[in-house]
């Protein structure tokens, strides 16, 4: 078997004091595309914001390693250092500061070496242009005045640009036209390899139309219910979430 | 026009004795003094309409109270005010006596030595001399006058006359009458009709009068049709053992002219920085003024602009820090006095570290004034729990055939701004300092480079400190 990457253990968490992961175990290993499925309110974004370390949700037990080092220890910047990636939702909106300057920073850091100007300004554009983003939006404050699609992909650029190991998408596809899905869906095909793994959460299995999962789990209720192939999706897909076995 | 080279042997005996002089003469003295004042005058060798307004403006100084509508400003000792005015000689100043803040600001900065002495107030202003002077004989060809003031009283005496405190007067404010008494060093800069100086003139340039750091006074006049770039100060602190700075700034734009006066003001902490700045702008002119305030430990400062022409129009665009300890009371002030007159405010500032911000704006407009606009934003960023910030935009108007947009927004620095920048590897320290400096990328787009670059690089040292 390839390498694990991602091995979380018995993970519990809370915010505002209320339990909303109640022990969720997971394996990722390299070169896997792991979809995470689940109904409203089941804990989906909660897990992956607490696996990328948000202040407000207080880990109650268990482990999550990266590569073998223990994550929850972790500041958020030294979790993206180690290769971890969350692809939000609703991405913030910075007034002021320019998707290259940002991009060019956190490159920096994460690679933990100066790159030059010339050199970062290059790989941007070609990681731009594969995503069909417009050059000029180098230039634009970071997510200001941009609509629901281009702000998911400029969440996937980030993804592009920064190379992590594990990448969470965290409901990447939703809100999303046809054509903004594909091209979300053709920025994750890209950047999957043997030596990467990927964690889609996702409400709707459209995107399943472009992406091809090693697993699928129905996260309910804060664990993770049922694992399964491609085929669990289309389970859901039909019957809804009622339709699985809820144990 | 003949010009006195300053030499460093000059101006350090020149300090020795004046300070030798005032311990001799006046160690008995409380307060300030007619005597004092000729002192100074003599000192300047002065015309004498300018020593009887030094003294008029004494008197006005003696009967006005302390303002007590804005900063805490009681620990100014009023009765010691000749200790602010002449320092005694065991305040001298010495580099070993900066503290050790400002010398390690001065570090990160990049300042070299000689300018750091100058810039901390502990030694002889430095000496950009070479740069002057091809400046200066570029000016003098399209006839332009840029001078310290002292020498502009003795060589252009009536200009000097007709305009010298006529904008800011000393019966405005008690600190506007202790300037009119005890000014000294500044700028004047005088541009012909029709005149464009093609690049920014930096005060930074020129050679100051020694001691002249706190009241000094800057008069421009940029005649019809004429424009000029000003840039004051520097963003580098400028430490004084002397805690209190009066300055004035009088900015006189003719007709059709154009001035944008750019400054950056960052005290060090022990500072009373109370400087009155005004401009009046005739028909078709335009001003711009664009300020930073940094330092200092309370600062009062609202540049005004008087738009008595029609069509005058003015742009204001600011950006105030309040640290830890600071007192920050800034803000713009317009006063739309001619019909189809436009200003535009756009300011922003900054608390942290239980610093305190507060933006007092006055935007009025006369009876007389119709068909004016008017767009007023002031924005203000806390950066903790500690820190305050205020806002107080007064709005007077006399007729009601305006338009006016006005927007003040208060908030906080976002944890899930934090987060979203963390979460891409960026520490938080510099997520901050990211946002802080996008938060102020509309002002510093509009400052000369070097300005822009030392006021991104302020704010990280902002953030370092506190943060480890």
């Amino acid at each position: 078997m390839s390498k694990l990457l991602l091995k979380i253990e018995g993970l519990r968490a809370q915010i505002d004091n209320k339990e909303i992961i109640k022990g969720v175990d997971l394996e990722v290993h390299a070169g896997e595309i792991h979809i995470i499925m689940g109904p409203n309110g089941a804990g989906k974004s909660t897990l992956a914001y607490t696996l990328m370390g948000h202040p407000n949700y207080k880990v109650l037990g268990g482990h999550a390693f990266l590569e073998g080092e223990n994550l929850l220890e972790m500041k958020v910047d030294e979790r993206a250092k180690k290769g971890l990636f969350l692809s939000f939702q609703y991405p913030e909106v910075i007034p002021g500061v320019t998707v290259e300057n940002f991009l060019r920073t956190a490159k920096n850091a994460v690679d933990s070496r100066k790159q030059s100007i010339v050199a970062f300004n290059k790989l941007l554009k070609e990681k731009m242009a594969t995503l069909g983003i417009d050059e000029s939006y180098a230039k634009r404050y970071l997510n200001q005045g941009f609509s629901g699609g281009e702000k998911k992909k400029n969440e996937i650029l980030q993804m592009k640009v920064l190379n992590p190991k594990v990448a969470i998408l965290d409901e990447t596809d939703s809100g999303l036209d046809v054509d903004a899905i594909r091209v979300v869906a053709e920025g994750v095909n890209q950047f999957t390899n043997k030596d990467n793994a990927m964690i889609i959460i996702t409400h709707y299995k459209k995107l399943l139309d472009y992406i091809k999962p090693d697993y699928v789990h129905i996260l309910k209720d804060g664990q993770i219910t049922q694992t399964g192939g491609i085929g669990l999706a289309a389970t859901i897909d039909e019957e809804g979430f009622a339709g699985v076995n809820t144990n | 026009m003949e010009r006195k080279r300053t030499v460093i042997e000059d101006v350090d005996r020149g300090v020795y004795d004046i300070k030798n002089a005032d311990i001799a003469a006046y160690k008995s003295e409380a307060g300030l003094t007619e005597a004092i004042i000729r002192d100074i005058s003599r000192e300047k060798n002065e015309p004498e309409w300018m020593t009887d307004f030094r003294l008029r403006s004494l008197e006005i100084f003696n009967s006005k109270p302390v303002p007590t509508w804005g900063a805490d400003l009681s620990e100014l000792n009023m009765d010691d005010i000749v200790t602010y005015v002449r320092p005694k000689s065991d305040m001298k100043a010495s580099w070993d006596d900066v503290p050790e803040d400002i010398k390690n600001t001065f570090d990160r900065l990049g300042i070299p030595k000689a300018e750091r002495e100058s810039l901390a107030g502990v030694g002889a202003q430095y000496d950009s001399e070479v740069v002057y002077h091809s400046i200066q004989d570029n000016l003098l060809k399209q006839g332009v006058i840029y001078t310290d003031m002292e020498t502009a009283v003795r060589e252009h005496e009536d200009i000097v006359k007709a305009y010298f405190m006529k904008l800011v007067r000393p019966q405005d404010h008690k600190f506007a009458a202790l300037h009119g008494a005890v000014w000294s060093g500044g700028s004047f800069v005088y541009v012909p009709e029709g005149v464009e100086v093609k690049f920014p003139l930096q005060s930074y340039f020129r050679l100051n009068a020694p001691g002249a750091g706190q009241f000094e006074h800057t008069l421009i006049i940029v005649e019809k049709g004429a424009s000029l770039h000003f840039i004051e100060g520097c963003s580098a602190p400028k430490y004084d053992v002397v805690n209190l700075h009066a300055g004035c700034v009088e900015l006189n734009v003719k007709e059709g002219a154009k001035l944008r006066y750019s400054t950056i003001e960052n005290w060090s902490r022990n500072m009373y920085n109370l400087n009155t700045k005004r401009s009046i702008v005739d028909k078709d002119g335009t001003m711009e003024w664009v300020s930073g305030s940094f330092g200092s430990r309370v600062s009062m400062l609202y540049p005004m602009s008087i738009l008595r022409g029609e069509r005058a129009r003015c742009e204001f665009t600011g950006i105030t820090f309040a640290g830890q300890g600071q007192y920050l009371d800034t803000g713009s002030k317009v006063i739309h006095a001619a019909p189809y007159t436009t200003s535009n405010i756009n300011s922003k500032s900054i608390s942290k570290d239980g610093g305190h911000a507060f933006y007092r704006g006055l935007m009025r407009v006369t009876s007389g004034a119709h068909h004016c606009k008017s767009t007023v934003s002031c924005e203000s960023l806390m950066l903790d729990n500690l820190s305050v910030s205020d806002t107080l935009p007064i709005i007077e108007l006399a007729n009601d055939d305006i338009d006016i947009g006005h927007e003040a927004k208060i908030g906080r620095i976002s944890d899930e701004a934090i987060f979203y920048l963390m979460s891409r590897g960026i520490s938080e320290v510099e997520a901050k300092a990211m946002i802080v400096r996008g938060f102020v990328e509309p002002i510093t787009k509009e400052l000369p480079l070097e300005y822009a670059v030392e006021l991104n690089q302020l704010i990280n040292l902002e953030f370092e400190g506190s943060i480890g």
